[in-house]
C-alpha cells in the first residue's frame, strides 16, 4: 500500500501530523513506519492534549521513591519496603466487549506493577454504567463484573476495593479503570531504561497474534453507530499465561540479569521497545522473523501493532540468556532473543533479511505532538433557593428508604463477592468499608487502598470537584486508621478537541493538584482517557483517584461498624447544610443544578490529622466519613454494618433537619467513642480548633431520630441490600 | 510432623496454605507438579487456584500431572491427602473421591463466609474436635457438586460426606446452600476417610484479623491427630 495523506487519516493522524512525519524523516514513511508513528502519536499513548496540564501536578515528596513516568509509581513504606502502584482505564474496549475489555484492563495494570520487580498484594477498580434503566446496563455491569473477576481471581491477588456508579451520561461510554498495588524491596525495584550496546532483547511471554491491532488507537477516538465493527481491536485476556509469566518474571528478577525491563501494553512491541532505548538515549534493532507468532504469515506491521497480551520485553545482560530461558522454559513460556541495543539512535526493523523501517526514536517520542488545546472556564453555578415548606413535608423514614436503596449507594455485595477479595491470607479489610486494607506479609504494617471518583461535583463545577475527589480519598484512608502518602490518578473525560470538555480537564487537574499540594498528597502515576464520547455527547468528567496509605501497627486498624452499646457518637467537621449537588437533591428533589459543595482545605486537613491523633491514641472505636448521602446516610451504614442502632438527639444547629442530614458539606467524619473518654477526646478537638457535634448513643437493633422517627436495623439492612441483587436477576 | 503443598502451574492458595500448615507446626515442603517423588510426609495438601488456568475441566489436567501419579500412590497406601477448592477439583478428576464439581447455580464466582457443619468425626481430619458447625470461607465459580443417585446412596451409607452448608445454628437446609451442591456438601471423603475434598479454605481463617479463627481450630486439631 502507498502511504499517503489519506491512509495517514485513516490511522487516526491529522492531516499536519502526517506532514510533520514525512518532514522529519525528509520522507514518505512506508506503511509499518506511518503504523509506528500512529500508535506513539495517539493521544492514549503521547498524553499530547494532556502533557501540558499534567506537568502542573505535584509528583515529589517524602515518601516518592518514583513518580510519573515509568510503568507505575512507588513510595516508600519504610523498613526497606515499597509499594508500586498504578491506575488506569480500559474504557473503550469494554463497552465494545465487556468481559475481555476489562479482563485485560486488570491484566494490564498487574503487568505495569509486576514488571517493576513488585508482587501484586490487592487490585482495586473504578466502574461506572448508564442508567440502570438504559437496554446495555445490566449486560455490560454483568460483562465487567465477570471479566475483572476472572481475570484478578485467576491470577490469585485479591481485589479489596472498588466504587461503581450509575448516570446516564455513561450510556454510550462506560468506564473501567483498574489499579493494581504490589510489594517490593526498596532495592529491588526494576526500571524501564535500557543501558549499554549490544545488550540482547528478550521476548517472554504469550506470542503474537493479530488481536488488539490499533487498541491504542482505538482507545483515542470517539464512538460512533459503527463502533461494533471494532471488536477485533479489543484485546484477549489468559490470566492463566499472566500468572506463569508473574511468577517466571520475579524468579527471574530475583537475580541480576535484567537491565531493563518493560510490558507490551498499550501499542504492544511498538511502544515497549521505544520507550526502553528512548529512555536509554540508545537505537534498538529486532529481527522480527524472530518474535513468536501465534498465526501463519504475520506481517511486520501486525507484529509491531498486535495488543496481544501477557507479553514483556528485557533487556538481558549479556551471557544471562541461557539462565533466562530455563526459568521461562520452566513456566512453559515463550522465550527468543529478538535483537539488540545499538548506538544507532534509530529503531531498526528487519524482516526476511530486510530492512523494513528505520526511525530517529526522538521523532516519535520527544518530537511526537503537543497540544495547547483550546479551554472554557466553568462558572461557579448559582446556589438553589430550596423551599423550607416543601423540605418540612417529607417525611425523615421516606427519605432514608430512597437514599439507601438508589443505585450510587446501595450495596454492592453482588459485585465485591465475585471478586475474591481474601485470597494470599492478608486481607483485614474487605471490600465495602472506607478503604480496603491488606497486611504486608509477615509484617505488623498494613497498606490502605481507596479509589473515588465525583463526577457529579466535576461536572457542576471542575475545580471543586477535582479538589473534592482528592479530600475525599484522603479522608477514606484516614477513616480506617491509615496516614495518607499518595495516589494515582485515572482521568476519564470527554474529547480535548470540544473546549468545554478540555476546560473540565483542566480544571479537575488544577483542583487535583492543589489539593493534593495542600495536603502533601503527591500524585506518582496515572493515565488520561479523553474521547470518552459518542458522536457529540461525551460524559460527565470523572477523574478516579487511588489513594494508598500506611498503618503501622495493622491491629490499629478502624472500621465503620458499630461497636459496642452505650458508645458515643460524634460528627467531626462543620455542617453548614450544603444540599445543592447532593444525592438528596437530585433523588429526592429532582434538582439537578447548583455549585458542588465548597472544599476548605485548611479544615480537610486538620479534621483529617486530628482525627488520625485520636485514633494513634486509642480514642476511636469506630469511624466513617461523610460524603454521598450525607450524614444520616453514613449513621444508617455504621448500624448495617455493625447491627446495632442509634437514638439520635435533635441536631443543635439552626437549619433544618433534612438539610441537616443530607447535606454533604467535606471535610467530616463520625467518630464513634467511649462515654469515659469524652472529656479527653473534646480537649484534643478543641487544642486543634476542630468543629464537632455530639449525635447520639448506640442502642440495640433500631434508629430513633428525635423520639419522632424509629426504624429498625433489618429494615434499613432491606433497603440497601436488596437492589442490586434484584435488578442483575431480574 | 511433617506435610507437601503441590504447587500446579496456576495454583494460587499454595502460599496460604504453607503460610497456615507451618503455622500450626507442620513441616512443610513445596513441591512442584513436574516432579516425580513425593517427599516422605504425614499429609499431602492440594492447593486452591487454577492449576492450568481451569482451561478443560477445572482439575483435569492437573490430574493428570506428573507427580499426581505418586499422590494417587500414596492416598491408595492411606495416606491423608486434602483437596482445598481447586484441590477438591483435582481430587474428583483423580476418581480418589467420587462425583463431580459444577458451575455455581447463578453462574456466578463467589467468595464469602459460610457455615458448614461437621457430618462425621471417625476419621482423622476431624476426630476430637470440639466444635460441630464451623465458620469457614469459600471462594469458587466451580463448587456446585454433583453425583448421580447410586453414588449418593453409597456416599450417604458409607458415611462418606464430610461437611456440608449449614446455618451459623447448623441447619441444612436449601437457604443456606451457597452454590447449588446437592445435598448441601460442601466437602466429601474416600470410603476409607484418608481422602478429603472440600469447597471450604480453612486457611484463610486462621487469624483474628482474618475472616475468622475457625480455620485454626481445624488446623491445631489435624496436626494433634496425626501426631
Amino acid at each position: 500500500m502507498t502511504v499517503n495523506e489519506k491512509v495517514a487519516i485513516d490511522h487516526g493522524l491529522k492531516a499536519d501530523e502526517y506532514k510533520k512525519i514525512c518532514n522529519l524523516l525528509k520522507r514518505t514513511p512506508n506503511l509499518t513506519e506511518l503504523g509506528i508513528f500512529s500508535a506513539m502519536w495517539n493521544e492514549h499513548c503521547s498524553y499530547k492534549s494532556s502533557r501540558l496540564h499534567l506537568k502542573k501536578l505535584p509528583t515529589r515528596g517524602k515518601k516518592v521513591i518514583q513518580g510519573p513516568g515509568e510503568n507505575a509509581g512507588v513510595i516508600d513504606i519504610e523498613d526497606g519496603d515499597a509499594i508500586v502502584f498504578k491506575i488506569e482505564s480500559h474504557n473503550h474496549p469494554s463497552f465494545i466487549e465487556p468481559y475481555q475489555g476489562a479482563a485485560t484492563g486488570v491484566g494490564g495494570i498487574m503487568r505495569d506493577v509486576f514488571t517493576m520487580g513488585a508482587r501484586p498484594i490487592a487490585n482495586l477498580n473504578s466502574i461506572h454504567f448508564g442508567s440502570p434503566q438504559h437496554k446495555k446496563t445490566k449486560n455490560l455491569l454483568r460483562g465487567v463484573v465477570h471479566g475483572i473477576g476472572g481475570y484478578g481471581n485467576c491470577m490469585g491477588v485479591p481485589t479489596i476495593a472498588g466504587q461503581t456508579s450509575f448516570d446516564s451520561s455513561y450510556n454510550g461510554n462506560i468506564l473501567v479503570n483498574a489499579m493494581t498495588l504490589g510489594l517490593v524491596k526498596k532495592d529491588k525495584i526494576f526500571y524501564s531504561k535500557a543501558a549499554g550496546l549490544n545488550k540482547p532483547v528478550i521476548y517472554v511471554g504469550s506470542k503474537t497474534g493479530r488481536d488488539g491491532i490499533h487498541g491504542a488507537s482505538m482507545a483515542s477516538a470517539s464512538f460512533d453507530e459503527k463502533i461494533e465493527e471494532k471488536k477485533p481491536t479489543v484485546q484477549v485476556g489468559d490470566p492463566f499465561t499472566e500468572k506463569l509469566l508473574l511468577e517466571a518474571c520475579l524468579e527471574l528478577m530475583a537475580g541480576d540479569s535484567i537491565i531493563a525491563i518493560q510490558d507490551m501494553g498499550a501499542a504492544g512491541l511498538t511502544s515497549s521497545s521505544i520507550e526502553m532505548a528512548s529512555k536509554g538515549n540508545l537505537g534498538i534493532e529486532i529481527n522480527l522473523n524472530k518474535v513468536p507468532c501465534r498465526e501463519t504469515k504475520m506481517t511486520p506491521y501486525e507484529i509491531m501493532l498486535s495488543e496481544s497480551q501477557e507479553r514483556m520485553l528485557i533487556v538481558l545482560e549479556n551471557g544471562k540468556e541461557e539462565l533466562a530461558k530455563k526459568i521461562f522454559d520452566k513456566w512453559n513460556l515463550d522465550f527468543a532473543v529478538i535483537g539488540k541495543t545499538t548506538d544507532s539512535k534509530n529503531i531498526e526493523l528487519f524482516f526476511d533479511e530486510q530492512k523494513v523501517a528505520s526511525i530517529p526514536i526522538n521523532t516519535l517520542v520527544e518530537n511526537s505532538p503537543m497540544y495547547d488545546r483550546q479551554w472554557k472556564k466553568a462558572k461557579l453555578p448559582q446556589k438553589n433557593k430550596i423551599k423550607k415548606d416543601d423540605l418540612k413535608k417529607l417525611k425523615i423514614k421516606d427519605v432514608i428508604k430512597k437514599i439507601l436503596s438508589n443505585p450510587n449507594i446501595c450495596s454492592k455485595e453482588w459485585i465485591w463477592q465475585q471478586y475474591d477479595h481474601t485470597v494470599m491470607g492478608d486481607t483485614i479489610q474487605k471490600p465495602g468499608g472506607d478503604s480496603g486494607v491488606v497486611r504486608v506479609h509477615g509484617t505488623n504494617k498494613a497498606i490502605a487502598a481507596t479509589v473515588d471518583s465525583s463526577a457529579v461535583y466535576c461536572w457542576a463545577h471542575p475545580l471543586s470537584g477535582g479538589k473534592q475527589i482528592v479530600c475525599e480519598s484522603w479522608r477514606n484512608l484516614i477513616s480506617v486508621g491509615a496516614t495518607p502518602i499518595a495516589i494515582t490518578n485515572c482521568l476519564n473525560f470527554g474529547s480535548p478537541e470540544n473546549e468545554e470538555n478540555m476546560g473540565e480537564f483542566v480544571e479537575c487537574v488544577q483542583g487535583i493538584g492543589e489539593a493534593c499540594k495542600y495536603l502533601n498528597f503527591p500524585v506518582v502515576s496515572g493515565n488520561v482517557s479523553f474521547y470518552n464520547q459518542t458522536k457529540e455527547i461525551g460524559i460527565k468528567p470523572t477523574p478516579s483517584i487511588g489513594g494508598v496509605g500506611l498503618i503501622k501497627d495493622y491491629t490499629k486498624m478502624i472500621t465503620m461498624d458499630f461497636k459496642e452499646l452505650n458508645n458515643l457518637v460524634l460528627l467531626i467537621g462543620k455542617t453548614e447544610g450544603h444540599i445543592d449537588q447532593s444525592l438528596f437533591a437530585r433523588t429526592i428533589l429532582n434538582e439537578k443544578n447548583g455549585p458542588p459543595p465548597e472544599i476548605n482545605l485548611f479544615n480537610e486537613k486538620n479534621n483529617g490529622e486530628t482525627i488520625l491523633q485520636l485514633i494513634k491514641e486509642n480514642f476511636v472505636k469506630s469511624a466513617h466519613d461523610v460524603s454521598l448521602g450525607g450524614t444520616l446516610t453514613a449513621i444508617c451504614k455504621m448500624c448495617i454494618k455493625g447491627d446495632k442502632g442509634i437514638i439520635l438527639d435533635k441536631p443543635k444547629s439552626l437549619i433544618n433537619e433534612i438539610e441537616y442530614f443530607f447535606s454533604e458539606d467535606q471535610g467530616r467524619y463520625i467518630i464513634e467513642i467511649r462515654p469515659g473518654d469524652l472529656k479527653k477526646v473534646i480537649k484534643i478537638l478543641d487544642e486543634n480548633s476542630v468543629h464537632y457535634e455530639k449525635l447520639g448513643k448506640i442502642i440495640e437493633k433500631y434508629m430513633s431520630i428525635d423520639q419522632k422517627t424509629n426504624i429498625t436495623i433489618d429494615e434499613l439492612k432491606s433497603y440497601n441490600t436488596n437492589w442490586l441483587t434484584n435488578y442483575m436477576r431480574s | 510432623m511433617k506435610s507437601t503443598v503441590i504447587t500446579f502451574p496456576g495454583s494460587n492458595c499454595d502460599r496460604d496454605i504453607h503460610v497456615a500448615l507451618k503455622k500450626f507446626g507442620f513441616n512443610n515442603k513445596m513441591v512442584w507438579h513436574d516432579d516425580n517423588e513425593l517427599p516422605k510426609c504425614d499429609l499431602v495438601v492440594l492447593p486452591g487456584g487454577f492449576s492450568y488456568g481451569d482451561y478443560l475441566r477445572c482439575g483435569s489436567m492437573a490430574a493428570k500431572s506428573k507427580i499426581m501419579q505418586s499422590v494417587i500412590n500414596f492416598a491408595k497406601s492411606g495416606g491423608l491427602v486434602m483437596g482445598i477448592c481447586n484441590g477438591f477439583q483435582i481430587l474428583v478428576e483423580t476418581g480418589l473421591v467420587p462425583g463431580v464439581l459444577l458451575r455455581n447455580k447463578y453462574l456466578e464466582f463467589i467468595c464469602k463466609n459460610v457455615f458448614v457443619k461437621i457430618d462425621n468425626k471417625d476419621n482423622p481430619y476431624f476426630k476430637n474436635i470440639e466444635k460441630d458447625v464451623f465458620e469457614f470461607h469459600i471462594a469458587h465459580n466451580e463448587g456446585n457438586y454433583f453425583c448421580t443417585k447410586d453414588q449418593l446412596k453409597e456416599i450417604e451409607d458409607n458415611n462418606q460426606v464430610a461437611i456440608y452448608y449449614c446455618s451459623e445454628k447448623g441447619k441444612t437446609e436449601e437457604t443456606f446452600n451457597p452454590n447449588g451442591s446437592i445435598k448441601n456438601i460442601a466437602g466429601i471423603f474416600n470410603k476409607e476417610k484418608n481422602v478429603l475434598g472440600m469447597m471450604p479454605h480453612p486457611e484463610r481463617m486462621i487469624d483474628q484479623s482474618l475472616s475468622g479463627e475457625d480455620g485454626s481450630l481445624f488446623f491445631k486439631n489435624l496436626i494433634n491427630n496425626i501426631k
